[in-house]
């Protein structure tokens, strides 16, 4: 046991500030230990989002010096004891309580993507006939645990606010997922293009850094589609076979 | 009179994991106006942690495998004392909504064939589940979640519902409130479906999140539905014990299923020596043997590690208690020795190969623990992981004893009687949620509507109020769950006697006494603290009902193990325990004999005995 100083910052929307607390703590404890000892000992109603403790669920997303960081998965004895620790709620999303804040955004953009559209199945009883390198990439991108951390960092979202005309990473990443499918058939790039501003990436990979799930966001979804982009819309010869209405 | 907002369904469904979400779907597939209203975020629900797999008789890779063989492994898992009918459909249609997952969108580990990837998991005799590396329950719930947004369903995230509403003898609906501003809503709705969940918060080491504090139990026993076999409740045998702050966080079967040994502190591989009656014909000789299971030698025998869960818990227990355990007060598991032995097609393993089969448990330890399980063993030991019993439910259509209202999931009890298998939960999510929404929505189709009754709306947001009220002043909610915990884990933990557990009952008394005067400061925004208040009746309920149970029933079977009643007995082979509430609120425990078997399934229990 020994005994760490945390600087929470409480409060909502329009107001509120850094609390400091107290608090000991045992070997192995991660962050959200000790949010959580202060909640039960000294700050019964301090707001902090959790579920798995063990990083498969992207609850508990804040930022721990500065870092965005998953609280469960983030060891004590892997941050400076000697200065308080400091948590803040995550910041492209507007504060509800302490380190809550309001995500429900990600889940309304994402229902403007169109979503999986499958081919008839390869094997009468509905399977597809898929081989496993054919899916890595898609699997790759269907781990994200949705914590947002990488749309906290995305500077289009959390210093320019692009919040209406940029979809953000994550759901970059999900567009990925889809048009990667193998059996998916319908088309997004149209709309990545027009409605989910996918040019405004502009590949500074702030995103694939903070990934908890070590998805490369940038080099295997973000770039795949920019170039799926730039081919069918930007590509001359396409250009003119689609204004004769011809598909692919 | 508190303001609330009210709304108008067909069906409500209160819980998005896997059950809830299926259910939503179907129902509304059938056309009915569908409310789904859930804790936390979507995508957030218990089933995002399920790590092995889905058990389903694709015979993909043993085309030995069928439901028939599913259905007896189910019910020797369970000790016969499953519904038998739950049990049949549920190996029959587990295929159809696996496939339907795929059609959804999942994309599943696959086979060099292009089709579906199946493992090897306790208690199965083919290699069954159907899995995602080992993040099988992430794949479910989002392919669910992706699809179940586009239905035009209403979603309530972050909504606590705390009562139900009931019209004459009939379900009508619930009460809550919102988690982020503390708003309270009615939901009316010609039918119900309960998709709650578990109970794990009713213990201290648990692998089960703050969500689990038998919600839907309570609140059905609280409109009179009966709960069945609550005394069964899953000890995972692998629960993380180091460091102390992840003690009971899940290390998935899957290890085992790859090939994990469990050595005691000598090194001895102590599962070889202790293997039940009812598995005599079903397990390796020798090392050899179970290795050759492993990597799918169908001559083989599975190795000792892979026997039922409540088994494979006891003899860690004996281990630890016998003083054989490891450091920390676990066992060893050992998933390191592996290297160097030849996979499936001759190639020799290595370190890499373990990391890609069990990406989340080697990043799991190596963050949490500082250890790199393919290079040494883990510390594991049993963490409480499930409960069997649960709302009693009609096999066919899911719906409780109490008209209108339905329970899908962990929250329904019958399919696992006595002990559930891996790999069977995720399956009965998507089966019998499918079920559930599609009776309920008959149900809300073929019967009148409902009436809101004010009285039952402002009776249960002032008892919600009441912590509050009381303010900082009131007890501290946290302290009287750490103690309903403690006493729940040392009294009626996995290894039971009548003393202790009537000890407990006293305990639980007490404690609802305290939870009487419990208060939190703070307002209604985001104040977890008060969540924590109103949590704690059901948590009492759910607890007091598994310790009556456990009591009342004088035997070892399954999950439960009595010191004092050590043996099966045949009689006790005969009957369920339903749990009741009498009308002045106590609660009253009851046997229900089983219902006959039908004579062909009796048959095929007996050819593949
Ligand atoms: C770590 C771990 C690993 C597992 N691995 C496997 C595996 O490999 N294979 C397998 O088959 N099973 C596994 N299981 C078991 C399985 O995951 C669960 O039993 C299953 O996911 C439960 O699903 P459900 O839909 O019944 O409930 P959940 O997924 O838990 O969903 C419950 C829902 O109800 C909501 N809810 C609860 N109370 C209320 C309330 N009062 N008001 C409103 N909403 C409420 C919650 O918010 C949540 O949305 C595992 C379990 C754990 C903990
Ligand atoms: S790479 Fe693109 S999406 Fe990622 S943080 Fe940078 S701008 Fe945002
Ligand atoms: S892509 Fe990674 S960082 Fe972004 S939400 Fe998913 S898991 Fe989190
Ligand atoms: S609590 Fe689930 S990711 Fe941290």
């Amino acid at each position: 046991m020994n005994s760490i100083q945390l600087r929470i910052w409480r409060g909502d929307d329009s107001s509120g500030q850094y609390h400091d607390y107290k608090t000991e703590v045992d070997d192995g404890m991660v962050v959200l230990d000790a949010v959580h000892k202060v909640q039960a000992e000294q700050a019964p109603d301090l707001a902090v989002r959790w579920n798995c403790k063990a990083g498969k669920c992207g609850s508990c997303s804040a930022e721990v010096n500065g870092m965005p960081r998953l609280m469960c998965m983030t060891r004590l004895n892997t941050l400076p004891t000697d200065a308080p620790i400091t948590i803040e709620p995550i910041r492209a999303f507007p504060r509800v309580r302490d380190l809550v804040t309001d995500v429900s955004w990600n889940f309304r953009k994402k229902l403007t993507i169109k979503p999986f559209t499958p081919r008839k199945p390869d094997f009468p009883d509905g399977e597809f006939k898929m081989q496993q390198e054919d899916i890595e990439r898609v699997q790759e991108h269907r781990k994200c645990i949705e914590c947002f951390l990488c749309q906290n960092v995305c500077h289009v979202l959390r210093d320019h606010h692009k919040h209406d005309e940029f979809i953000g990473p994550r759901l970059l990443v999900y567009s990925a997922a889809l048009e990667l499918h193998p059996a998916d058939t319908a088309d997004r790039l149209k709309s990545l293009k027009d409605e989910h501003g996918a040019g405004y990436c502009n590949i500074t990979k702030c995103c694939t850094v903070v990934c908890p799930e070590h998805i490369k966001i940038t080099d295997n979804a973000i770039i795949p589609l920019k170039e799926r982009i730039v081919d069918e819309y930007y590509d001359p010869l396409k250009v003119v076979l689609r204004v004769l209405g011809v598909r692919r | 009179m508190t303001d609330y907002q009210l709304h108008e369904h067909d069906v409500l469904v209160i819980g998005a994991g896997g059950a809830g979400l299926r259910a939503a779907i179907e129902a509304s597939a059938m056309g009915v106006k569908v409310a789904c209203v859930c804790k936390s975020l979507l995508g957030k629900a218990h089933t995002v942690m399920a790590e092995g797999g889905m058990a389903a008789a694709l015979a993909n890779v043993d085309d030995r495998d069928n439901w028939m063989v599913h259905f007896t492994d189910t019910m020797r898992g369970g000790q016969y004392l499953n519904n038998w009918r739950m049990a049949e459909l549920h190996a029959k249609e587990a295929p159809a909504r696996v496939r339907e997952l795929e059609q959804w969108g999942a994309v599943f580990d696959r086979t060099k064939q292009g089709r579906i990837l199946q493992r090897n998991f306790g208690g199965h005799r083919y290699p069954r589940l159907a899995h995602v590396g080992d993040r099988t329950g992430l794949e479910m719930i989002r392919t669910l979640q992706d699809h179940g947004i586009h239905r035009g369903i209403d979603f309530f995230m972050e909504c606590t519902t705390i009562e139900l509403l009931t019209d004459g003898g009939r379900v009508a609906g619930a009460v809550g409130y919102d988690r982020e501003r503390g708003q309270f809503h009615a939901w009316l709705a010609r039918a119900v479906v309960i998709a709650t969940g578990g109970v794990g918060k009713a213990f201290k080491i648990t692998s089960n999140s703050w969500e689990y504090t038998g919600d839907g139990q309570s609140l059905a026993y609280r409109v009179g539905a009966d709960l069945m076999d609550m005394e069964f409740v899953q000890f995972h045998p692998t629960g993380m014990v180091w460091p102390p702050s992840v003690r009971g966080i899940l290390v998935t079967e899957g290890v085992r299923g790859e090939g994990g040994r469990l050595l005691n502190n000598a090194g001895k591989r102590f599962m070889f020596d202790d293997i039940p009656d009812l598995y005599k014909n079903q397990v390796a000789k020798d090392v050899e043997e179970g290795w050759r299971y492993v990597i799918g030698d169908k001559n083989a025998n599975r190795p000792p590690e892979l026997l039922t869960r409540d088994h494979v818990a006891r003899c860690i227990n004996r281990e630890v208690k016998e003083g054989r355990g490891s450091p920390h007060g676990g066992v060893f598991l050992d998933i390191a020795w592996i290297k160097g032995r030849q996979d499936a097609n001759g190639k020799a393993i290595d370190s890499h190969y373990i990391e890609r089969k069990l990406p989340s448990m080697y990043h799991q330890f190596k963050q949490l623990a500082d250890i790199d399980i393919t290079a040494v063993a883990m510390e594991v030991g049993p963490t409480t992981h499930y409960i069997m019993g649960g709302i009693k439910v009609d096999g066919d259509s899911q719906m409780s004893t109490t008209p209108g209202l339905f329970a899908a999931g962990e929250a329904a009890a019958g399919l696992h009687g006595a002990n559930r298998l891996g790999g069977n939960s995720l399956s009965d999510l998507i089966v019998f949620g499918k079920r559930a929404g599609e009776y309920a929505a008959k149900f809300a189709r073929d019967k009148g509507a409902v009436t809101l009754d004010q009285n039952q709306v402002q009776s249960a947001i002032r008892k919600a109020l009441a912590p509050l009220e009381r303010g900082a002043s009131g007890e501290n909610p946290y302290q009287v769950m750490y103690d309903l915990q403690a006493t729940m884990q040392d009294l009626v933990g996995i290894v039971r006697v009548e003393s202790e557990m009537a000890r407990a009952i006293e305990e639980i008394a007490k404690l609802r006494k305290r939870a009487a005067g419990v208060g939190s400061g703070g307002d209604r925004t985001y104040n977890p603290g008060w969540h924590t208040c109103v949590d704690l009746e059901n948590l009492l309920t759910v607890a007091e009902s598994i310790a009556r149970c456990a009591i009342e029933r004088k035997e070892s079977r399954g999950a439960q193990f009595r010191e004092d009643y050590p043996a099966k007995d045949a009689e006790w082979g005969k009957y369920n325990l339903v749990t009741r509430r009498n009308a002045d609120g106590s609660m009253k425990v009851e046997k229900a004999a089983l219902t006959p078997m039908r004579d062909d399934l009796k048959k095929l229990v007996e050819e593949y005995k």
